[in-house]
């Protein structure tokens, strides 16, 4: 039984990650679909969510101290909700902006350069945000102030479920039904798809490209702001830095999924998510079934589990390039 | 074109022959030039490696600094334990040579010198260092140059990644703690010699009927292939020089530092080489060489500058105007990245060929030279 909710707790702490990785991977997907390249400055607008929520949790706890609150009495559960949908959605509209912003000047003047150009401005553009932010606030780490008060929820027996991953689950889920809602009942999401099919007879047929690709942007980089606030509010401790390494697994998890492909980018993450836990959860086990790891690494498996994602990639790229829900492309002359 | 060709030739010669009487210097001032010069030494090597695989034959790759990595840890072990280990088995009290020359005492006096031992050491862990790295050249590039452009970018990052994580993991190679190089073997001769033949070798490559396999694949993939050109073949002897020779500079710097540490070779190192490999224009060596030593020496500049009262002054005249407290501006011209992002940006904007680079000409000249 222990076994039971030690494989449970793993799971549970597995999509929380995943969660995370869904978000950011769903920015990737959807760019990849419209204009076919990847945007490698996703994982920096990921960070720059973080700081601007970071920003407006300090001008709000100039006013409401939020930490002070305690959230099982309905008393105190309003201003924190109030305060966090405030928090979001700054960080969301910022992070919007910005996106359409990057997309402005770096990319759209290359829209008819070749792939490799437009890959190496976003590498460029990447490097640009993380060190100007680093330039502004330091490289040092910085504490996010409690939004919500972190504890375990109770009712749950043996399980530890903390209310910041409970607030992760719930908040991917109900933006992954606006999205969904948008991308499938708007018109802009319609012409968001017809883009990805055809971008010539889509604009033949009266759509403005201009519109729907920064539209497209605007959608990605809030999922992405969104997906640094929740982890910011469990892990608070953000850094500049912070964006390369999540950005880099939910690449690989929009790949997984099938990169253009908006459900696959969610289950890729929630997969990436688990392994990963997984992996550090059992490493020991892991260990013991494969005796030469021991060998190499005396100090345990967990240090590799950002190899993980990598690692990965190069299986599904080797063997199912087109990730899971992916169609196979084929190459026009 | 040929005319720059020559008289950076000359440069180099020059440099070549000052270098073989410079040791070391152990004067403050002359150990900074001295270390500038060593560095750029390797950034050359690792520029013109990477072009091959960039700018020759059209194949992004992200993840150079894992392949020096392999070089460097390669080359440290060999100083650290191989080598010692070699020679106590040949020539230790019970060593194979001892027992060999014991009836013959008078040829005991020839003992090597330490300064022949010594650069013998660093030119077989170098070549070494190189092996290895080719090795895992080989490892990476079997399987992911069958993938194009972006994907192949993400996938030579993550490989360069999992270099660094493993390293950061394998307790042997003194995991986060880094490694000491016994020997700081490295001078001028060998570092600028290396370079040399890297540049020799990446020419004599380009030029020949492989550099023609490189082109093509560059050019235009699918055409190579339906003109029955092995694509894959190309792309992965493009690689494996290209990580040979990252491995070889990687054995430079590790001899030359003596201190090696897995965060020296993450992503931001791999960038450093794709900046000079972007700026000098992608298929061009002679541009190549150039922006990696320029790169190398403008952040010396830039630091210098930083130090200067100009800075602070500036700052204040800034801040009168508009009314925002700054951080310390020496900060902007300290991190050499802020000034290699905008570098990246601007020059894909405005020009994608590089500062030196004309890829349509080189095109030409291969047409030109192949209609002979």
């Amino acid at each position: 039984m222990a076994q039971v909710i030690l494989f449970l707790q793993q799971l549970l702490n597995g999509l929380s990650l995943g969660s995370i990785y869904a978000l950011i991977a769903l920015g990737y997907t959807m760019v990849y679909g419209v204009l076919r390249f990847i945007n490698f400055a996703h994982g920096d607008v990921y960070m720059l969510g973080a700081y601007t929520g970071f920003a407006i949790t300090n001008l709000i706890y100039m006013f409401i101290p939020l930490d002070q609150f305690n959230a099982i009495s309905r008393h105190s559960f309003v201003p924190i909700f109030v305060c966090t949908a405030i928090v979001m959605l700054g960080a969301m509209i910022f992070c919007a902006i910005l996106g359409v912003t990057i997309e402005r000047i770096a990319y759209r003047p290359l829209r008819d350069r070749p792939r490799l150009t437009v890959l190496i401005t976003a590498i460029g553009v990447s490097l640009f945000l993380q060190n100007i932010t680093q330039f502004f606030v330091g490289a040092q780490p910085q504490a996010f102030k409690q939004l919500i008060p972190v504890r375990a929820i109770e009712g749950l027996g043996d399980l530890t479920v903390l209310s910041s991953q409970a607030a992760i689950i719930i908040s991917t889920i109900v933006l992954m039904v606006f999205l969904r809602l948008i991308v499938m009942k708007t018109k802009l999401g319609l012409a968001m798809r017809a883009l990805s099919v055809n971008p010539t007879a889509c604009s033949l047929m009266g759509v403005n490209n201009g519109l729907v690709i920064s539209f497209t942007f605007a959608l990605g980089s809030a999922l992405a702001a969104a997906a640094g606030i929740l982890v910011a509010m469990d892990s608070p401790s953000i850094n500049p830095l912070m964006g390369n390494l999540p950005g880099i697994k939910a690449f690989v998890a929009a790949v997984l999924g099938g990169i253009g492909n908006i459900t696959g980018a969610v289950v890729g993450g929630l997969i990436i998510g688990v392994l990963e836990t997984l992996v550090v959860g059992y490493s020991n086990e892991l260990a013991n079934w494969f005796p030469f790891l021991h060998y190499l690494f005396p100090n345990g498996l967990s240090q590799l589990r950002d190899a993980i994602a990598f690692a990965v990639l190069i299986i599904i790229l080797l063997f199912k390039p087109t990730g899971i829900f992916g169609r196979v492309e084929r190459e026009k002359v | 074109m040929s005319r720059a060709r020559a008289i950076l030739g000359g440069v180099l010669l020059f440099l070549y022959l000052f270098a073989l009487t410079g040791e070391r210097p152990f004067e403050s001032h002359l150990a900074y030039y001295y270390d500038i010069l060593i560095n750029i030494g390797i950034n050359v090597i690792l520029a013109v490696s990477l072009n091959l695989v960039n700018g020759y034959t059209g194949q992004f790759s992200l993840g150079h600094a894992g392949f020096m990595a392999v070089g460097a840890y390669a080359a440290g072990s060999w100083t650290n334990h191989l080598s010692p280990g070699l020679i106590n088995f040949l020539a230790g009290s019970n060593g194979m040579l001892t027992f060999v020359l014991k009836p013959f005492p008078f040829l005991q006096q020839f003992a090597i010198p330490t300064v022949v031992a010594d650069n013998l050491d660093l030119v077989i862990a170098t070549l070494f260092g190189g092996f290895l790295a080719a090795l895992a050249g080989l490892a990476v590039g079997i399987p992911s140059l069958r993938l194009r452009g972006d994907y192949l970018a993400i996938v030579t990052l993550g490989f360069g990644e999992i270099i660094r994580t493993l390293i950061l993991n394998i307790d042997f190679l003194g995991a986060a703690r880094g490694m000491s190089v016994t020997g700081t073997y490295t001078n001028m001769f060998w570092t600028f010699g290396i370079a040399a033949v890297a540049v020799y070798i990446v020419l004599g490559l380009v030029n020949s009927t492989y550099g023609r396999g490189f082109l093509t694949v560059r050019d235009d993939e699918v055409a190579a292939e339906a003109m029955g050109i092995n694509t894959t073949k190309y792309k992965v002897i493009a690689f494996v020089v290209g990580a040979f020779f990252a491995g070889t500079a990687g054995s430079l710097f590790a001899h030359y530092t003596g201190y090696l540490t897995p965060e020296g070779f993450n992503f931001f190192k791999s960038v450093d080489v794709v900046v000079m490999v972007i700026l000098g224009g992608m298929g061009s060596t002679t541009g190549v060489i150039l922006a990696a030593i320029l790169l190398t020496i403008l952040p010396e500049l830039l630091r210098a500058l930083a130090h200067t009262d100009f800075v602070p002054a500036f700052q204040k005249a800034l801040e009168g105007v508009i009314p925002i407290h700054l951080p310390p501006l020496q900060g902007l011209l300290e991190n050499r990245l802020i000034l290699y992002s905008l570098l990246l940006i601007i020059m894909m904007l405005t020009r994608p060929q590089g500062l030196f680079g004309d890829i349509a000409g080189s095109r030409k000249r291969v047409a030109s030279s192949a209609s002979k």
